[in-house]
C-alpha cells in the first residue's frame, strides 16, 4: 500500500496512523452503538473534545512543516486557521436562514441587529457547501502567498520573519472585532443549525465530523512525510541549515519557502474549517497572538522536525489544558510557560526525541 | 511515470548553458568595476579577465576586495558601475544568485558550508546539475547516470568512504572537499574558490592542490587564497589586489619579486 511505503521508515507516523484508524472505528461505535450505560460508552462531549485534538494537531503538523523544516518561524499560523474557520462559519451562517433569532430569510442575526439591509458581496456564495470549502482553502493560501512573496523576496527572515506574522495574525484580530468588516464582530459567528442539511447537534453528524477529522489527519500526514520524503524536502532542509550555500548552487530559496509557507496555511485553514462546527463557534479570539505562539509551544513540547511529534505535542499539551484549566485555571499559563521552558532546555528534540533511538538529527 | 519525470528532471537549465560563449577564449571579463559600501571603496576601478580553463589565484592582504569581487561574481552584491560578462554574451549584472550557479558560476565560501544534517550523498545530490524549480524537485528521482556522476565525484574529492555519513560529522578539510565536491556536480564553466585551505593539515593541503589542479582545463578556477606556499604550488597566473584594484598580475616568481607587492604585504606591517 502507498501509504505504508511512504511509512516504512516513520515508525512514529505508523503509530499515529494506526491509533487514527483506531479512533476512526471505535470513537463511532462506543458513541453511537454502545449503551450509556456500558464502560465502553464515549460522551459526545468526549468526542467533539477529541475531535477538537485533532484539527489542532493538523495545525501543529502545519507549523511543524514549516518550521521543523524550513526553519520559518511562523508566529501566526493562527491566522489561517481562523480564516479557514471563518469560512466555514459563514457557509453555517447562511444555513440558518429563518430560523435565526430575527427570522430574516437571508442576513445573519448580527446584521440585523446592526440595521444592515443587504447582504455585503463578500457575503454572497456562502450558502453553497462547494463555493465555501473552496474558500476555506482560497482565502488563506492567497493571504499566505501575498505575505509570504513579500517577505521572503525580501529576504526577510529569524525573529524579524516571526514578529511580522505576529503583527499580521494581530492586525487581522483587531479588524474582525470591527462591527463594520461584517464578521459578526466582537461575538463572531455561532448558533449554527446544520451542515448539508443534517443538524450539527446531533450525535451522528458530530461522529462524522470527527472521523473526517481523522481521515484530513492522516492525509495531511503522509502529505507531508511524502514532501520532506522528497528532494524538495532535502532542499527545504538545506535552506534551513545553509540558506546562501542553497542558494548558491541554483535554488530559487524565496520559491521554496512560499511553496511550502502557502501549502502549510492550506493545512491550517482546514484544520480551521474542520475545528469550528465541533466546538460551534468562531470569534476574532482564534487571531490572538497568544493562540499561534501556543502552537509553537506544542510542536516544540511535542519535538520539532519530525511531523508525529507536533501532532504528540499538539494532543499532550492541549490534554494537559483540558485537565488544568478545569481544575486549577490560574495555573495553567505558568504550567504552559515551564513546558516550553523545560522542553527547550532539557529536550531539545522533544518528548519523541527521548523514544527515538536513531539518532538521525545527530551530529 | 516515474519514467516520464526521469525524463524531465534530465534537462538541463535551458539556454544559459548554449549562451557561454568564449570563442575570444575568456570565460569571464569584469570591467571597471565600483563598489563602495556607506563610503568606503570596497572594489576601484577593478579589471580582471579570465581565460577558459585557467586556474588563476588571487593573493591580496586584508581589505583588498577579494572576498567583494567573488560577490559582485556571483550575485550577491551589485557593483555602483562596471561591466560584468560570463563570456561574451551572458550579463550577469541581469541575473540574480540562482540563475548565474545555473548558468555554470559556482562559488566555494571561506568557512566550509555544507548541509551538516544531511549525508554527503545527498549533499552532492542536490549540488547535482539539473531542473532546480520547486515543482520537479518534489516529484524528482534519480537515474543511473546521475547516480554514476555522484559516486564519480566521491571518488575525485575522496569520500567514497564518507559516502552515507552526515557531512557535519566530516573534519575540516573533509568538508572542504566535500563542498568542492559540490560545485563539481553542477558541472561549472567557472568555479570561484575561497580560500580552500585555511585551517588544513599539511597533508589536507598538498590533497586540495592536486584536486584543484586535477580540474585546470576542464574548468576555469579562480582561487583566492593567504597561503603562499599553497599558491606557488598551483599557480601559474597570480593577480595581486589592492585597495580595490589589480596591483600586479603575472607569474609567481615575477610577482614576489615586484618591488610594490612587497610593499603592500610588508609596508603595511611596518
Amino acid at each position: 500500500m502507498f501509504s505504508m511505503g511512504l511509512l516504512k521508515n516513520d515508525l512514529g507516523g505508523r503509530i499515529i496512523f494506526y491509533l487514527l484508524a483506531a479512533a476512526a472505528i471505535l470513537v463511532p461505535v462506543c458513541n453511537l452503538v454502545v449503551p450509556e450505560t456500558s464502560v465502553f460508552y464515549l460522551s459526545s462531549y468526549t468526542v467533539t473534545l477529541v475531535g477538537k485534538y485533532l484539527t489542532y494537531a493538523l495545525l501543529a503538523l502545519a507549523l511543524d512543516l514549516v518550521w521543523g523544516y524550513c526553519g520559518i518561524l511562523s508566529l501566526g499560523h493562527g491566522a489561517f486557521f481562523a480564516l479557514g474557520g471563518y469560512s466555514m462559519g459563514m457557509y453555517l451562517m447562511r444555513q440558518i436562514g429563518e430560523r435565526g433569532v430575527y427570522g430574516h430569510p437571508i442576513l445573519p442575526d448580527f446584521m440585523v441587529f446592526l440595521n444592515w439591509k443587504e447582504l455585503p458581496w463578500y457575503w454572497y456564495g456562502f450558502d453553497q457547501f462547494w463555493f465555501a470549502m473552496l474558500m476555506v482553502v482560497l482565502v488563506p493560501t492567497l493571504l499566505a502567498f501575498v505575505f509570504g512573496w513579500l517577505a521572503f523576496r525580501s529576504r526577510v527572515t529569524g525573529v524579524y520573519l516571526a514578529i511580522i506574522t505576529q503583527a499580521l495574525t494581530y492586525a487581522l484580530m483587531l479588524a474582525f472585532f470591527l462591527n463594520e468588516m461584517g464578521f459578526g464582530g466582537n461575538n463572531g459567528l455561532t448558533d449554527f443549525k446544520d451542515i448539508l442539511g443534517f443538524n450539527i447537534q446531533s450525535d451522528a453528524t458530530r461522529v462524522v465530523i470527527f472521523v473526517l477529522s481523522c481521515v484530513a489527519l492522516a492525509a495531511a500526514y503522509l502529505a507531508c512525510r511524502y514532501i520532506v520524503e522528497s528532494k524538495l524536502g532535502r532542499v527545504v532542509l538545506a535552506i534551513r541549515d545553509a540558506e546562501d550555500r542553497t542558494r548558491f548552487i541554483g535554488y530559487r530559496v524565496e520559491r521554496f519557502k512560499l511553496w511550502i509557507f502557502v501549502f502549510s496555511a492550506a493545512l491550517a485553514a482546514i484544520a480551521g474549517a474542520l475545528y469550528v462546527p465541533q466546538v460551534g463557534i468562531i470569534n476574532p479570539g482564534e487571531f490572538a497572538p497568544l493562540n499561534s505562539i501556543e502552537v509553537v509551544i506544542w510542536v516544540a513540547v511535542g519535538g520539532r522536525g519530525t511531523l508525529y511529534g507536533a501532532i504528540a505535542g499538539a494532543f499532550l499539551v492541549n490534554y494537559s489544558k483540558t485537565l488544568l484549566t478545569g481544575s486549577l485555571p490560574e495555573v495553567w499559563l505558568f504550567v504552559l510557560g515551564s513546558m516550553f521552558v523545560l522542553s527547550t532546555v532539557f529536550l531539545p528534540k522533544g518528548l519523541v526525541g527521548l523514544f527515538s533511538k536513531d539518532g538521525k538529527e545527530d551530529e | 511515470m516515474n519514467k516520464l519525470l526521469g525524463s524531465r528532471i534530465d534537462q538541463i537549465p535551458d539556454s544559459v548553458e548554449a549562451g557561454v560563449d568564449t570563442r575570444h577564449g575568456q570565460v569571464l571579463y569584469l570591467e571597471n568595476i565600483n563598489v563602495s559600501f556607506d563610503g568606503f571603496q570596497a572594489l576601484k576601478d577593478l579589471n580582471l579577465y579570465i581565460d577558459e580553463g585557467e586556474l588563476r589565484c588571487i593573493i591580496g592582504p586584508n581589505g583588498a576586495g577579494k572576498t567583494t569581487m567573488m560577490d559582485v561574481i556571483t550575485g550577491k552584491t551589485r557593483p555602483d558601475t562596471g561591466t560584468v560578462f560570463f563570456g561574451q554574451l551572458v550579463d550577469l549584472l541581469k541575473m540574480d544568485e540562482p540563475s548565474i550557479a545555473q548558468a555554470g558560476i559556482c562559488r566555494k565560501f571561506q568557512k566550509p558550508t555544507v548541509f551538516e544534517h544531511q549525508t554527503v550523498f545527498n549533499n552532492l545530490e542536490l549540488a547535482m546539475r539539473t531542473n532546480k524549480n520547486v515543482w520537479s524537485t518534489l516529484f524528482a528521482s534519480l537515474s543511473g547516470e546521475q547516480l554514476d556522476l555522484i559516486d564519480e565525484i566521491l571518488e575525485t574529492i575522496g569520500l567514497v568512504g564518507q559516502r552515507n555519513f552526515l557531512a557535519g560529522s566530516l573534519s575540516h578539510g573533509q568538508k572542504q572537499w566535500l563542498e568542492i565536491g559540490m560545485l563539481l556536480m553542477q558541472q561549472p564553466k567557472l568555479l570561484l574558490v575561497d580560500e580552500p585551505v585555511a585551517g588544513m593539515t599539511h597533508q589536507e593541503t598538498e590533497r586540495t592542490a592536486e584536486l584543484l589542479l586535477a580540474l585546470e582545463g576542464k574548468h576555469s578556477v579562480v582561487v583566492v587564497e593567504h597561503d603562499m606556499e599553497f599558491v606557488r604550488s598551483i599557480s601559474r597566473k597570480v593577480t595581486v589586489l589592492h585597495e580595490g584594484s589589480v596591483l600586479v598580475e603575472g607569474e609567481m616568481d615575477q610577482v614576489q619579486n615586484d618591488r610594490r607587492v612587497a610593499e603592500v604585504y610588508l609596508g603595511t606591517l611596518c
